[in-house]
């Protein structure tokens, strides 16, 4: 089969290779550069373990092409703790036990933090509404929505 | 006590590689010259297979290799194992058809392995696979156990007459007769527990590898136990010895079960890896998985309960069918029967007890245990059954319970139904779930909600389960192929940092923390200091793995016994360089001390002299610090307790909605309260699920699966679900030394009968008396109006 070359920014980086037209963005992410943080729950766009920002919006990348995201700018779950420093959303969930087996947590951390860049202080209706894109078999999500709750009050500068 | 020991809620240590992208779970392995293996399935529930010609798939671009089962079985390969044999009532053993990794002439359920196609890339053997020409003459097939045990069904298995793999029984019948003979009362119920898709989040995913030089074989799997596997696999199905297969099971996005099981995929690519001399990379679509991996309950059920003119229950006696699907997976025969029949006196004194069980099989997906595994299915018949007891007989059911209750003074308490309980106190937990609940303020919300028009109901479960799975000798005598004992290895470096190899597998459960706290609460090590290794069988002297909530009270164990040892050893060495009696020393806080003097060694001494004996007994003392242990149970643990749930239901869309969950558990001693906690919000989150949206649904005439998807398997979501209450009231165990009992299952065990049982005391003013589970709006609306309809009738 033909291919094509795309080319988009991964967490502040340039990248660029040439893949297969059909290749989906999480292919790219997890076998062109390796980053293997961005997970496959599914195969109906439904479990959002594969959620990554295109610019800054979170997206399912199993649900687009990585051709779509020529010119973007793709930030996945190794590129949102900062001078090694982790992000308020990754340091709410470790702080309330948000994770168990970890495969949903990268998806459900980008989601989360989508929704507080949208919303800076959901109740907890407006968090688990939210959420009806990712699924967790682990944690009955009691404590993904204390920690984002957390989050939300640290990013707001709360104690 | 350390600052971060037992009892202390201490954050997870596994959790930075989680959220920053670093876990490493199998598919984000990539070996050297790897191919990639799709697997071609039988799109039909039963089926002849006249013929497969896959020459137009072998010459496709990018094909390595195209294989099935007639190729498997030129290589002898040999049937995927059951791990545990039942014996029928006559004493003879139970069917045991052969179980092959791929399919030579007969395909028994849709998703059964037909063919497997080896690309350089997935999407090449994927298209491969289209090319591959089966002819498929279908056969009748069979779903539903009621229906496989008519007259005249089909038989998914020529030598199984009636598809009955076996015909089992418990109890005593003529003591249970006698019971029902005298009883003022006799309740009776018929339940089905519904079929469950485990889905753990991470599909199952296997890399097999061959090394020509060595002949040495790896296989990277999403297993909860790879030692396990290299036995079934290496022993059973390949006949590749343990010292030539290295398994390793890295980082694993959840199991509840569906993991332990040896599966053909694992077989598959080991065997071909050889054959190919690459490696092979298998990843399990979701759809994929749906249609393969191993599936829970479907037990269907009859139960009756004879009672005194008090409620004090006389007697009972259960009839179960039980499906097993198309083939016995690893441990389904165990499941209706030791983990499930023998939970049936549950928390009362039911004297007499009588269970019959006949496992059948179906053109399905074979069916095992899935979280609880036999205890949630006696616990919902159990608890449904009492409710309705109490309603028949006019006594509120929380005080039918109490009636029945086994009282604390009564442990060891032996029931009927061999198990011997050691501890636990149901009125503890039962007071305060009941406060907790706000139980007696119940009626003023119920008529508040009346007001806006919703139904609103309260629904309790008072349970028990047997965990800690198991004792050995026990198992063995009950079919258990296997020992059930637990392994450890505790390397106490030569700096003093101390490693821990552990036969137990975390897949979520966080064993990486719980025990570190262990050991830093025994040997005074900091957390940093520690690192706990599981899931590589060439690091790991040996283990059974995870699951019937067995890692502490069997594994962590194992660790302490382990640990002991070090001690032990660590007193002869500071004996000596103190100059004192063995006898003399004592151990603590991190510390060999001469008994009532200021004379001490610290650990990291102790360590260090270990490895650099100048100073030190060898003519009595090995150099080194490094112990081994074994444990083995001396009895399952038995944690228990009482979970309340409050619903409101919509009356003109059925919908239910949980507006509150109360548990409370006892699990014995907690390590941890956060994990315990977080294992118990996930357990309860899978019952809610079970009671109120999670079926599985095959097509009866066709047999193909309804349920393949997340569009249409009903998974919970974030907005299905309620906060939890969960608290603990503790009694320890009285046979391990930590007085630890198991937390991984009672939420999924103790919760779907308490929500049904509050989904039918929202309905029951409507003249609604049964429902079945899941309990979805459709069900429920069907439910309100059938009631309507018949009282205007």
């Amino acid at each position: 089969m033909s291919s094509i070359t795309v080319s988009m920014t991964v967490n502040g980086k340039p990248v660029s290779a040439a893949v297969e037209p059909r290749t989906l963005l999480v292919q790219f992410l997890r076998e062109n550069l390796g980053l293997t943080g961005t997970h496959v729950g599914c195969d109906t766009s439904q479990c959002g373990a594969c959620v990554v920002h295109v610019d800054g919006k979170s997206m399912k990348s199993c649900t687009m092409l990585a051709a779509q995201a020529e010119g973007a700018s793709v930030t996945t779950i190794e590129g949102l703790a900062s001078n090694g420093n982790l992000h308020p959303m990754q340091e709410a969930f470790r702080n309330n036990h948000g994770l168990q087996c970890g495969f949903c947590t990268p998806g459900m951390v980008m989601s989360a933090v989508d929704l507080l860049n949208q919303n800076p202080d959901p109740d907890d209706h407006q968090i688990r509404e939210w959420l009806e894109g990712n699924i967790c078999r682990c944690t009955g999500y009691h404590n993904i929505v204390k920690s984002i709750k957390e989050a939300a009050t640290t990013m707001r500068g709360g104690s | 006590m350390v600052d971060n020991g037992i009892g202390a809620s201490v954050r997870r240590k596994e959790d930075l590689r989680f959220l920053t992208g670093k876990g490493r779970y199998t598919d984000d392995i990539n070996r050297p010259r790897q191919t990639y293996a799709y697997i071609l399935r039988s799109p039909h529930a039963h089926a002849r297979i006249a013929s497969i010609d896959t020459s137009a798939a072998r010459n496709a671009p990018g094909v390595v290799a195209v294989y099935t089962g007639q190729d498997m079985a030129a290589d002898s390969v040999g049937s995927i194992p059951c791990g545990w044999q039942i014996h029928n009532k006559d004493g003879s053993p139970m069917k045991e058809p052969f179980h092959p990794a791929m399919v030579t002439d007969r395909a028994r359920y849709v998703g059964d392995q037909v063919a497997v196609v080896i690309a350089e890339t997935l999407d090449q053997a994927k298209d491969a696979a289209e090319l591959i020409e089966v002819d498929y003459q279908e056969l009748p097939a069979v779903v539903s156990t009621p229906r496989a045990t008519a007259e005249g069904a089909p038989l998914v298995h020529d030598d199984a007459p009636g598809n009955v793999c076996y015909d089992w029984e418990l109890g005593d019948k003529a003591a249970v007769e006698e019971a029902f003979g005298k009883a003022h009362h006799i309740t009776r119920i018929d339940l089905v527990n519904n079929r469950l898709i485990p889905n753990a989040m991470e599909p199952r995913a296997y890399i097999g590898e061959y090394d020509d030089s060595t002949d040495q074989y790896t296989l990277y799997t999403t297993s909860q136990n790879p030692h396990v596997i290299r036995l079934l696999m290496g022993a059973f199905v390949l006949n590749i010895p343990e010292h030539k297969l290295r398994v390793v099971a890295p980082d694993v996005g959840g199991g509840f079960g569906s993991k332990i099981y040896h599966y053909a995929e694992e077989a598959i690519v080991t065997w071909a890896a050889k054959k190919v001399n690459r490696p092979i990379k298998w990843t399990a679509e979701r759809s994929e998985a749906f249609m393969s991996d191993a599936h829970g309950r479907d037990h269907v059920s009859h139960a009756e309960l004879a009672m005194d003119e008090n409620g004090k229950f006389l007697g009972l006696r259960v009839h179960t069918l039980a499906n097993m699907g198309a083939y016995l997976s690893t441990f389904a025969t165990s499941v209706p029967t030791y983990l499930s029949a023998t939970l049936l006196a549950g928390v009362y004194t039911t004297p007499a007890i009588y269970s019959e069980v006949k496992a059948i099989f179906t053109n399905t997906v074979p069916v095992d245990a899935y979280r609880g595994a036999g205890r949630p299915e006696t616990t919902y018949l159990l608890e449904r059954l009492v409710d309705k007891a109490a309603l028949e007989m006019n006594i509120d059911r929380v005080e039918i319970r109490r009636r029945n209750f086994i009282q604390p003074d009564q442990f060891p308490y032996q029931t009927p139904v061999a198990l011997q309980y050691d501890s636990g106190d149901y009125e503890a937990t039962l007071k305060e779930a009941l406060q907790r609940a706000d139980w007696d303020g119940f009626e003023a919300r119920r008529a508040e909600a009346k007001q806006r028009g919703k139904l609103r109901g309260i629904g309790i479960s008072t349970y028990l389960e047997a965990c800690g799975i198991a004792p050995s000798n026990v198992a063995g005598a009950l079919g258990a192929r296997a020992g059930l004992y637990e392994a450890a290895q505790v390397r106490v470096e030569p700096t003093g940092s101390v490693t821990v190899y552990t036969g137990t597998h975390s897949h979520g459960q966080g064993h990486e923390t719980t025990f570190c706290q262990l050991i830093s609460e025994k040997l005074g090590v900091t957390h940093e200091n520690i690192n706990i290794v599981h899931g590589d069988t060439d690091k790991v002297l040996f283990g059974m793995g995870t699951y019937g909530s067995r890692s502490l009270a069997v594994g962590g164990e194992a660790i302490m016994k382990a640990v002991d040892k070090v001690i032990d050893k660590g007193k002869k060495i500071a004996a000596h360089l103190l100059e004192a009696a063995e006898s003399d020393i004592e151990f603590k806080d991190g510390n060999f001390v001469v008994t009532g003097t200021d004379k001490s060694k610290s650990f990291g001494e102790v360590a260090l002299t270990a490895y650099v004996p100048h100073n030190y007994p060898l003519e009595t003392l090995e150099p080194g610090l490094i112990e081994s242990a074994y444990y083995d149970p001396k009895n399952f643990t038995f944690p228990g307790g009482c979970h309340i749930c409050e619903v409101e239901i919509d009356p003109d869309t059925g919908v239910t909605d949980v507006v509150n969950f109360v548990a409370v558990d006892d699990v014995g001693r907690v390590i941890n309260p956060m994990i315990v906690e977080g294992q118990i919000h996930g357990g309860v989150a899978q019952g809610i699920g079970q009671a109120l949206l999670e079926g599985c649904v095959y097509d009866e005439q066709t047999g193909q699966l309804l349920t393949g998807s997340y569009v249409d398997y009903n998974m919970p979501r974030a907005n299905n679900m309620p906060d939890f209450q969960v608290d603990h009231h503790v009694t320890l165990c009285t046979h391990n030394s930590m007085g630890v009992k198991g937390c991984g299952e009672v939420g999924a065990i103790g919760s779907p009968p308490a929500v049904i049982n509050a989904v039918l005391d929202a309905l029951r003013p409507l003249g609604v008396e049964d429902i079945s589970m899941p309990a979805t709006p459709n069900k429920v609306w069907a439910a309100i109006q059938a009631a309507r309809t018949a009282r205007a009738a």
